[in-house]
């Protein structure tokens, strides 16, 4: 998983059957320190996040659609959590 | 997912026979502001997507689930046409603006 901020929302009428329903976020994935790590990437919520929270981010297949319900669909991110709060020990990398 | 723009199509008459009928498209990936970033792939396509279509992709075993029963060995397809995106701060990106590229046509099939 990994630590992101929602950036902004997609629309599209024309979509997969099981992608309908759900709310498509441009989520851009985070280092420790706040910087961006890689590109941003368009994730199905299934937290109901909104622009500007920080969340969890699954990268993967199974756990993306175990996320939002819905097995057997082309759906490889999604927004499981938000983060409140992280705790780092300090000194460590 | 990931976000993109068609910029081609792929022919191949002879190809796995779980593919034969489907379209492969070449997409440009595109950061939120629509930016060219990354190099360009192929993808399997789901949605009818045309050139200069803004749309959206999955990569890895999920591309092959649209398909479902026949499972293409797709490693990327494109799941979505995408309207419009919304950004926190800067500014509104329609389609009609932004889904088009100039030496194309919108939705013109290859």
């Amino acid at each position: 998983m990994l630590i992101a901020r929602v950036v902004g929302e997609l629309t599209a009428t024309q979509k997969h059957a099981s992608h309908e329903g759900r709310k498509l976020l441009l989520v851009q994935p985070l280092n420790l320190d706040g910087s961006d790590r890689g590109d941003a990437v368009v994730a199905m919520d299934a937290v109901d996040a909104g622009v500007g929270d920080k969340v969890l981010l699954v990268t993967e297949g199974f756990s993306a659609m175990t996320a939002v319900g819905r097995p057997q669909s082309p759906i490889d991110m999604a927004i499981v959590g938000f983060i409140d709060h992280i705790d780092l020990i300090p000194g460590v990398d | 997912m990931y976000l993109g723009r068609v910029i081609g199509c792929v022919w191949a008459t002879v190809k796995n026979p779980e593919m034969v009928g489907q379209r492969m498209l070449i997409i440009q990936p595109l950061t939120p502001e629509l930016q060219n970033t990354g190099k360009q792939l192929v993808c399997l396509d789901c949605t009818g997507a045309g050139s200069g279509e803004l749309i959206y992709y999955v990569r890895g075993k999920e591309a092959s689930f649209p398909f479902l029963p026949a499972e293409p060995p797709a490693d990327a397809t494109v799941v979505g046409i995408v309207d419009t995106v919304h950004l926190k701060s800067p500014r509104k990106i329609s389609a009609p603006a932004g889904n088009r590229n100039p030496t194309h046509k919108k939705g013109k099939r290859c």
